[in-house]
């Protein structure tokens, strides 16, 4: 069953198509690659999905509600991380759990359950106590993903979450991934290592505005006679 | 200091409060060299960059570019240096033109005096000249960012991540510049998180933690990686690397886009071997191919030594 749904998406600023006719859907529990050039538009279809912008026309529906009518439902299904490092450097591993999880309203016991949840599984529940500016920047980069599925949503999104990752913890960062979407979480994701592209079920390819591929990363290989996705993109780039 | 050097590097230390940002650096970079410092957020990048563009005094070392010193000389330094911060630094309310005619007047001279060495990267933005910065492209703004740094002629131009965030098609056009860029003899160094860079440039330094790891040119890096590394492919990926985590003969298992990179405890182990163990396993389709190692195999295997 899909769990974001797209139709005919266009958004415009002025008399520029940021998103010109977007189609596609993302199935439950899929980790799915959103790729694209710099200014193809990926940031602005993000910011609708997310329920931050509404379409200038078509119809997106995400984990079941409407992002133009019903913006606030979808926020409360979604966990989302930015590229840039988002949690508060001047408190404490556990003050920043317990910030963002009364922000999604969660019960105080909901939210120390959760904690030792996500820590746990991170190997990090004796730096409970630390301030987070102190800890090294893989271990924070896992730690604002744990935050943004305290809540457990039913779709994360993440927008570039290895940009600058050392190759040991960007690796790590994708097997946490992939354990939170055998959990059925639903994962959407960007990302400029084209390595990584390889690790989605499915990848799609925007290009001046336009979904131009959408495929797994081996048909995409296949159908454009590419050894990797890195020679896809540069292919769909350059024409 | 012999005079094929550019950049001299003595011992650098810096702190911020208890955090050690550089722990004793030394190098040396070679005149007309393209030398690239490969590491991720937080190894110190940064922070050697400002030192050596004297925007930051060490804590202890030295620091002589050109045969000027960072601390004492540093009006005479700054003349010589073209500097491009990893943030977009440009006054994005001046148009592409102003921006570079401000930056060549802040060096007492005028595009038209210079233009012939950043010809070749700003023709690409001069057809949006009156454009205003901040409405430019994030490729675009390189080009112009780019463009200001050099438009003095510097002897040494340093770059502090200029591919970071920047898709996968721009980058590699961004290294097509800087290849034509080093013919004119300037020395460059460049900073990136990208370890696939490292082969565009002629030597680099593997940097973590505020440590060298290593320097030396990338070919030497992936000769001394010092034991054989097998490239292996199945069906499910996923499990592929669980499975070959519990094989016996396993150092190292890591993903590499549709392959996993395994080095192996010992070299008398077989690929056949390998191969049985997965078939057991209930693995199809397995391809294991001998590979010769890359910078990012490189810097993990060191990243471990530490």
């Amino acid at each position: 069953m899909p769990i974001i749904e797209v139709e005919n998406l266009v958004k415009k600023f002025g008399s520029f198509v940021a998103n010109d006719n977007l189609t596609f859907s993302v199935e439950a529990g899929e980790i799915y690659g959103f790729l694209g050039a710099n200014g193809a538009g990926k940031t602005t279809a993000m910011k609708i999905l997310c329920g931050l912008s509404s379409p200038t026309s078509g119809k997106v529906m995400v984990a079941g509600y409407d992002v133009a009518k019903q913006s606030e439902m979808v926020k409360q299904r979604i966990g989302y991380m930015s590229q840039r490092f988002s949690l508060f450097e001047d408190l404490s591993v556990w003050e920043n759990f317990q910030f963002f999880g009364g922000i999604y309203g969660l019960s105080k016991a909901k939210i120390k359950e959760r904690t030792s949840e996500l820590l746990g599984r991170l190997g990090l529940e004796s730096e409970k106590n630390q301030i987070l500016g102190s800890l090294p920047l893989g271990w924070k980069q896992k730690l604002a993903f744990s935050v943004s599925i305290i809540h457990q949503p039913s779709i994360v999104f993440l927008d570039e979450p290895t940009g600058g990752v050392d190759p040991i913890t960007r690796r790590q960062f994708w097997e946490i991934i992939y354990e939170t979407a055998s959990q059925g979480i639903t994962v959407f994701v960007t990302t400029h290592y084209m390595d990584e592209a390889e690790y989605c079920q499915r990848v799609s390819i925007m290009a001046d505005g336009r979904i131009v591929a959408l495929d797994t990363p081996a048909n995409l290989k296949a159908k454009y006679n590419a050894a990797n996705i890195e020679e896809v993109f540069l292919k769909i780039a350059r024409n | 200091m012999p005079t094929n050097i550019s950049i001299q590097a003595s011992h650098i230390t810096k702190r911020y409060g208890d955090k050690l940002a550089l722990d004793d650096i030394s190098f040396d970079v070679k005149k007309g060299e393209l030398f690239g410092f490969i590491g991720p957020d937080g190894a110190g990048k940064t922070t050697l960059f400002r030192i050596i563009t004297t925007l930051l005094l060490p804590d202890n070392g030295s620091l002589l570019v050109e045969g000027l010193d960072s601390d004492k000389d540093y009006v005479k330094l700054r003349k010589i240096l073209g500097y491009m911060p990893g943030r977009f630094s440009l006054y994005q309310d001046l148009t592409v033109e102003e921006n570079l005619r401000f930056f060549a007047g802040i060096f007492h001279t005028t595009p038209e005096a210079n233009y012939e060495l950043v010809k070749d990267i700003y023709s690409h933005i001069e057809p949006f000249k009156k454009r205003k910065a901040g409405k430019l492209s994030g490729g675009m703004k390189q080009k112009l960012a780019l463009s200001c740094a050099l438009i003095h002629k510097p002897e040494v131009l340093v770059l502090d991540e200029p591919t970071t965030g920047v898709d996968a098609v721009s980058r590699i056009e961004f290294w097509e510049m800087l290849d034509k860029l080093r013919m004119s003899g300037i020395t460059i160094i460049v900073s990136t998180p990208y370890m696939d860079e490292a082969s565009r440039c002629d030597r680099v330094a593997l940097i973590q933690n505020g440590k060298i790891m290593s320097i030396d040119t990338p070919d030497a890096i992936r000769r001394n990686y010092g034991r054989a590394l097998w490239a292996v492919k199945a069906d499910d990926i996923y499990n592929l690397l669980t499975d070959l985590r519990l094989f016996k003969a396993t150092r190292t298992a890591f993903p590499f886009g549709e392959h996993i990179h395994l080095s192996l405890t010992s070299d008398s182990v077989t690929p056949s071997e390998i191969a049985s163990y997965l078939k057991d396993t209930g693995h199809r389709n397995v391809q294991i191919t001998r590979i010769e190692p890359s910078i990012e195999d490189c810097f993990m295997e060191m990243m471990q030594k530490v």
